[in-house]
C-alpha cells in the first residue's frame, strides 16, 4: 500500500528492537528478534499460529518482559510515560460492564479527558453513538471490537497495536475498522496490526514482519513481500501451503 | 401435621400483633448481624481486595485458609471468645461477656472470612479478566480497584447478603458469649433453642418460621440482584 499521506511527526519512531527473547517452559517463543519499525505505513506482523507473532506485539507493547534484548522507541527504553502514548486492541476484547459511552469516558479519565463530547464523537466515528446508553456486554462481537478500537483511539495513541482486531468479524465491521485505521494512519499515528488476514494485510500493509518459529523470517516492504517474498516459509505461507 | 399450622398461625399472631418480646428480640437479631456484617465487610473487603490484586510470598496460603475457615464450628468460635472475654480471659477486664457486644464479635470472627474468601475469589475474577487491557492503559492499582468493585457490585452484593444469612441464623457462638439472657443477649437463633428444650415446640416453631422468612428474604433478595444484574449484562 502506497504512503500518499504527509506523516505526522511520532515523537516514538523508531521503534528499534534489538535482540528479543522470550522462553516458556524450555521453549523459545520469541528467538532473537532484531529489526526497526519506522515510516508512517501500517506494519503488519504475520505468520502461522504458533509462530509468536502476538507475543511479540505484547512485548513491544510492554505487557510482557523479554528474557532479553530491548525494545526501544525514539532511542528511549519502555517507561509508563511512553506506554501512556500508545494503545493496544486485543483479539478478544475486555469490555468493562457499564455503558458503552462509560467505557470510553473510563478510559478518557485515564489520560485526564473529561469532556464527554469527544467521546460521543469517537463513538460516531466507530457507528456506536446511537448505542452509547447501551450496556457494553450486550454488544454484539463487532460491536465490541469497534469499542475497543474508539477505546483505543479516543487517547490519540502515538503508537496503536492491534492484534488480530477483525478477526470473526462481519465485512461491515471490518470495513469500519479498516476505515478508521487509514484515517488515523494519516493523522501520524503509528499502527502495528498482527492478522492472519491476507486480503487484510494487502489492503493494509506498508511492510510487513514475517516470523515463523518465533524468529524473524523477513522484514519487508508490502509490495515486494506479496510479490517476491525472500524467504522459503513466507513463499508456502502466501502460497496458502501448510508451513511447520 | 397440625403443629406446623398451629406454629404458622402462632407466628402470624405473633407478628400481626407485633408482641412486644418477638419485636425485642426481632430487633436485637437483626441489630447484632448487621453491626457484625458492617464490621466484617469494613475488615474484610479490603483484605479481600489486596489478596486478589497482590501477588505475595505466602498469598496462597493465606487464601487457602480463609477459604478453610468459612466452615469455621460456631460452637468452638463461641467458646474462644467465651475464654477470651471471661473474666480469667485476657480480654476479661472489658466485662464484654453476655452483652450484644460479645455476640457481634463472636459473629464478625464468623462472617469475616466469608465475606474475605468470596470477595476475593469475585474480585480475582475481575483481575484476570481486565489485567491486560489496565496494564495497556496504565492504570494505577487504586483505580483498577475501584474499577473492580463498582463493575462487580452486584456479585459483591450477593457476598454481603451470604454473610448476613449466615450471621443471622446463627446460634451456637451466640448463645455461648450472649448466654441467652431475656431482655438482653435473647435473639431469635437463641430463643429457638430454649423454647425447644422447654417444650414449647409451637413457639419455638412459630419463631422458627420468622426466622426463616427472614433467611429466605435475603436469600431472594439475593437472587433478585443477580438475575437483575444479568439482564442488564452487568454480570
Amino acid at each position: 500500500m502506497s504512503d500518499k499521506t504527509t506523516p505526522a511527526l511520532n515523537c516514538l519512531l523508531p521503534i528499534t528492537v534489538d535482540n528479543l527473547s522470550l522462553a516458556m517452559n524450555d521453549r523459545v517463543l520469541i528467538d532473537r528478534i532484531t529489526c526497526q519499525i519506522k515510516g508512517n505505513g501500517i506494519t503488519v506482523i504475520m505468520g502461522p499460529n504458533g509462530a509468536g507473532k502476538s507475543l511479540f506485539l505484547r512485548c513491544l507493547h510492554g505487557l510482557v518482559e523479554p528474557d532479553s534484548g530491548q525494545v526501544y522507541f525514539a532511542g528511549e527504553p519502555p517507561s509508563p510515560a511512553i506506554r501512556q502514548r500508545q494503545s493496544m486492541v486485543f483479539q478478544a476484547p475486555t469490555i468493562l460492564r457499564r455503558t458503552v459511552l462509560a467505557n470510553l469516558l473510563f478510559v478518557a479519565r485515564q489520560r485526564g479527558m473529561s469532556n464527554s463530547q469527544t467521546s460521543i464523537d469517537c463513538l460516531a466515528q466507530l457507528r456506536l453513538d446511537h448505542l452509547a446508553q447501551h450496556p457494553a456486554r450486550l454488544l454484539s462481537g463487532g460491536e465490541k471490537q469497534r469499542l475497543a478500537l474508539a477505546r483505543a483511539l479516543i487517547i490519540k495513541p502515538a503508537v496503536l497495536f492491534l492484534d488480530e482486531p477483525t478477526s470473526n468479524l462481519d465485512p461491515t465491521s471490518v470495513d469500519t475498522i479498516e476505515r478508521n485505521l487509514q484515517l488515523v494512519r494519516q493523522q501520524g499515528t503509528k499502527i502495528i496490526l498482527v492478522t492472519h488476514d491476507l486480503g487484510q494485510a494487502k489492503r493494509l500493509a506498508g511492510d510487513v514482519l514475517f516470523l515463523n518459529h518465533g524468529k524473524l523470517s523477513e522484514h519487508s516492504p508490502a509490495t515486494s513481500f506479496f510479490k517476491n517474498p525472500e524467504s522459503k516459509a513466507a513463499k508456502d505461507y502466501l502460497a496458502g501451503k501448510l508451513v511447520f | 401435621m397440625s403443629i406446623y399450622s398451629d406454629s404458622l398461625a402462632a407466628a402470624f399472631g405473633l407478628l400481626a400483633t407485633a408482641d412486644s418480646d418477638l419485636m425485642e428480640i426481632l430487633y436485637l437479631s437483626i441489630n447484632v448481624s448487621l453491626l457484625s456484617l458492617v464490621l466484617s465487610c469494613a475488615i474484610g473487603l479490603p483484605i479481600g481486595a489486596i489478596l486478589a490484586i497482590r501477588q505475595f510470598h505466602g498469598r496462597d496460603t493465606l487464601v487457602g485458609i480463609f477459604n478453610a475457615l468459612m466452615g469455621l464450628p460456631p460452637v468452638v468460635v463461641g467458646l474462644l471468645v467465651y475464654l477470651h472475654l471471661s473474666r480469667s480471659g485476657p480480654f476479661g477486664w472489658l466485662g464484654l461477656l453476655y452483652t450484644p457486644q460479645a455476640m457481634v464479635i463472636a459473629q464478625m470472627i464468623l462472617i469475616t472470612p466469608i465475606i474475605i474468601a468470596l470477595s476475593c475469589q469475585v474480585l480475582e475474577d475481575m483481575h484476570e479478566g481486565y489485567k491486560d487491557f489496565f496494564d495497556s492503559l496504565v492504570v494505577p492499582k487504586r483505580t483498577a480497584l475501584v474499577a473492580y468493585i463498582i463493575d462487580a457490585r452486584y456479585s459483591l452484593m450477593t457476598v454481603i447478603l451470604a454473610g448476613f444469612g449466615r450471621a443471622v441464623s446463627e446460634v451456637g457462638a451466640v448463645i455461648i458469649v450472649g448466654g441467652n439472657i431475656d431482655h438482653l443477649t435473647r435473639v431469635m437463633t437463641t430463643a429457638i433453642a430454649l423454647e425447644t428444650s422447654k417444650g414449647e415446640l409451637e413457639l419455638a416453631l412459630a419463631l422458627g418460621f420468622v426466622l426463616l422468612s427472614i433467611s429466605l428474604a435475603v436469600n431472594f433478595l439475593a437472587q433478585w440482584l443477580k438475575a437483575s444484574a444479568k439482564r442488564r449484562a452487568y454480570v
